[in-house]
């Protein structure tokens, strides 16, 4: 651990905005989000469906569309910065230095092509090698997510794949021109439990491997805390809390990551009550005052509906957003 | 069992299901020029037998495809089994006429995975609630508002938005408007299939309890169907684990959370992302599940199977007591 803390970062996203100005207002989906990623790091951004996590993924690649934009902020690949960058300067970045897997293969994939034909045309999309040369890479990148008879699998269709064996080509896709960070949206969440342990059990290897530095979207805490190594979680276009894996599951700061841990069934509450979040996550087009949470917080004072709280560091390398933080109890008490 | 013991709420036996298609026309002109491409079948369940107590909460898992919601359908009565019959209160239900029969389709009910798609876009809520008490008889014209109100207000909506279309509800309140809609027919029994998959975590939860409480306030029991295996975990009081149209293990949740027998249940027990404070190591089985088009023989799950043996590609192994209340098809509990 010591030894990583001098790398610098291979990511840092700083104060990032991206809202969608649309007829009805605008949306805040991402607001005010920083983070940073580390060579050979997992990082799980965590959060409910639209609380702006899979739209933070797009930004960095700058995929996001008109309406939306990003306003401002600064996404720096090993100090470069990208935020502002043409669309030629993109795509040398896109699928070569950054990658994405997304939820559905489906959306990497296309259908009407081979899967030699499409993993060959990623390779010398950034790399001058012939076709035999990228046909040899593609098929040690499909050895390497664990597809069985690769040679033969090289020349099917996705059509013909299963649903574990498409995400696998995707996976491969990604890795394939050593990047140095790929993020997967949800990679595993349409997957049955056991291809979902390949998955899982691929992509950790491969960034031991390769020292590739990973963002691991979802909204499952579960595989988050299998897989990463850091964790941020998002609520309504901010990241409320961030610190090591095992720190956050063990002593949750924010109320939400709390009451998100206790809302995940566990072995030793077998059938007691879940500690439910009372109402619903709000609406970005008229977020409510101040903190986001805080008409849902048990912990909430008339403070907290004043003004957003500031990121604080209560404990080293620990970000919270929260007025009443649950750790200053613990040491009052 | 002795003879004073009540017969389980509902039964299975021998249940199958086979979907078969037939030749469409391409088909049956490459039959007569000789094409040895014939009808296929799916066996979707292949003989199960299931018995649920009045009061049990019974969770049924399974990956996708490998016949769970096929077995709920035909136990809630949308599909009829290809063999074998359901028994309700030890009666089955095919010879059941008139009255009994219909009392016996009502006290089961289903709620559904997709809340999209199961409620009626273009019908008022008071409407999907409403319809089948009035159908069956259960409430007269007149009691009908205040019915449903109370039925909204049990599932935990406001009965001021009976009013409302579906799409104007956010998903937990669609789930909880199937949920509603089950409720109202005053049913015994309800199969839950994979009905809280779709919604976020914080949303789940609230449902989760809403089916508890409504366990206590009306000895209800479920047939809970997921591939969430933290979820069964939580509720249930007996797990079924199904894998190709087979279940190859049951018993007491706890019980089979300690010591899972089935090598299938093992891996999938072990497979399950946790929650805790340190990484898990993944050590997945190989392969996916085979078409249930083209089973393998034998033990279907043999060709995953880290202690597979000749037998099991030649016999299919039985489903056997191997402690008092739980079973588990596997032929190492012979050796």
């Amino acid at each position: 651990m010591s030894g990583r803390e001098v790398l610098s970062p291979t990511l840092e996203v700083a104060d990032l905005r991206t809202h969608f100005f649309t007829k009805a207002g605008i949306v805040r989906a991402v607001d005010g989000v920083s983070f940073e990623v580390r060579a050979g790091e997992v990082l799980g951004l965590v959060g409910e469906s639209g609380c702006g996590k899979t739209v933070t993924g797009f930004s960095i690649l700058g995929l996001v569309d008109p309406p939306g934009r990003i306003v401002s902020g600064s996404i720096r690949l090993k100090g470069k910065e990208l935020n502002g960058l043409d669309e030629a300067g993109l795509r040398k970045i896109r699928g070569n230095r950054i990658a994405m897997i997304f939820q559905d293969p489906m959306m990497t994939l296309n259908p009407v092509l081979r899967v030699d034909t499409q993993i060959i045309e990623a390779v010398r999309a950034h790399r001058d090698i012939d076709r035999v040369a990228a046909r040899e890479l593609a098929r040690n990148a499909l050895a390497r997510v664990g597809i069985p008879a690769p040679e033969k699998r090289l020349e099917a269709y996705p059509h013909e794949l299963s649903g574990g064996m498409r995400q696998r080509v995707a996976i491969a896709i990604a890795f394939i021109n050593k990047p140095d960070v790929i993020i997967a949206d949800e990679p595993t969440t349409a997957l049955d439990v056991t291809i979902q342990a390949q998955i899982l059990y691929e992509a950790q290897k491969l960034c031991r491997e390769t020292g590739t530095a990973m963002i691991w979207i979802t909204h499952d805490l579960a595989v988050v805390s299998a897989l990463a190594d850091r964790i941020a979680v998002m609520y309504a276009g901010r990241i409320v809390e961030q610190g090591a894996t095992s720190d956050i599951i063990a002593r949750p700061l924010h109320p939400y990551t709390q009451g998100l841990l206790g809302s995940v069934p566990s072995a030793n509450r077998r059938g007691a009550r879940l500690a439910q979040i009372p109402g619903l996550p709000p609406s970005l087009l008229a977020p409510p005052p101040g903190c986001s949470f805080q008409p849902r917080c048990p912990r909430a004072v008339a403070e907290c509906a004043l003004a957003a709280p500031p990121v604080t560091e209560p404990m080293v390398s620990r970000q919270v957003r929260c007025f009443r933080p649950l750790v200053v109890e613990r040491a009052a008490s | 069992m002795t003879a004073v013991s009540p017969p389980p709420l509902i039964e299975g036996r021998r249940l199958v299901k086979r979907f078969v298609a037939s030749l469409d026309l391409a088909g049956r002109i490459a039959a007569r020029l000789g094409s040895d491409r014939g009808a296929w079948a799916v066996h979707a369940v292949d003989g199960v037998d299931i018995a649920i107590a009045e009061g049990e909460v019974v969770g049924l898992v399974g990956e996708s495809g490998c016949g769970k919601s096929t077995l709920g359908r035909m136990i809630a009565g949308l599909l009829e089994p290809t063999e074998g019959e359901v028994l309700f209160r030890g009666r089955s239900r095919s010879a059941l006429t008139g009255s009994e029969s219909r009392a016996a389709r009502l006290a089961v009910q289903m709620i559904f995975q997709d809340p999209h798609a199961s409620l009626n876009p273009r019908a008022r809520i008071e409407t999907i609630v409403g319809e089948a008490p009035i159908v069956h008889g259960l409430v007269s014209k007149n009691e009908l508002p205040a019915y449903v109100d109370e039925m909204l207000k049990r599932v935990g909506l406001d009965p001021a938005l009976k009013r409302r279309y579906p799409h104007q509800f956010s998903g937990g309140q669609r789930a909880r408007i199937g949920i509603a809609r089950a409720l109202a027919v005053k049913p015994k029994f309800i199969v839950c299939d994979e009905a809280i998959a779709a919604l976020d975590v914080s949303i789940q939860a609230q449902i989760i309890n809403l089916f508890m409480d409504l366990r206590a306030a009306y000895n209800l029991t479920y047939l809970y169907i997921s591939h969430d295996l933290g979820v069964v975990q939580h509720i249930s009081d007996r797990i079924a684990i199904m894998y190709l149209g087979r279940i190859v293990e049951t018993a007491p949740a706890e019980e089979l959370f300690r010591s899972p027998n089935h090598p299938y249940a093992q891996a999938l027990l072990a497979e399950m992302p946790r929650i805790a404070p340190n990484r898990q190591t993944f050590h997945p089985i190989k392969g996916e599940i085979p078409s249930p088009l083209d089973p393998p023989k034998g033990c279907h799950f043999h060709p995953r199977c880290p202690h597979a043996m000749e037998r099991c590609r030649l016999e299919v192994p039985l489903l056997k007591q191997i402690a008092p209340g739980r079973l588990s098809a596997c032929h190492l509990n012979d050796a």
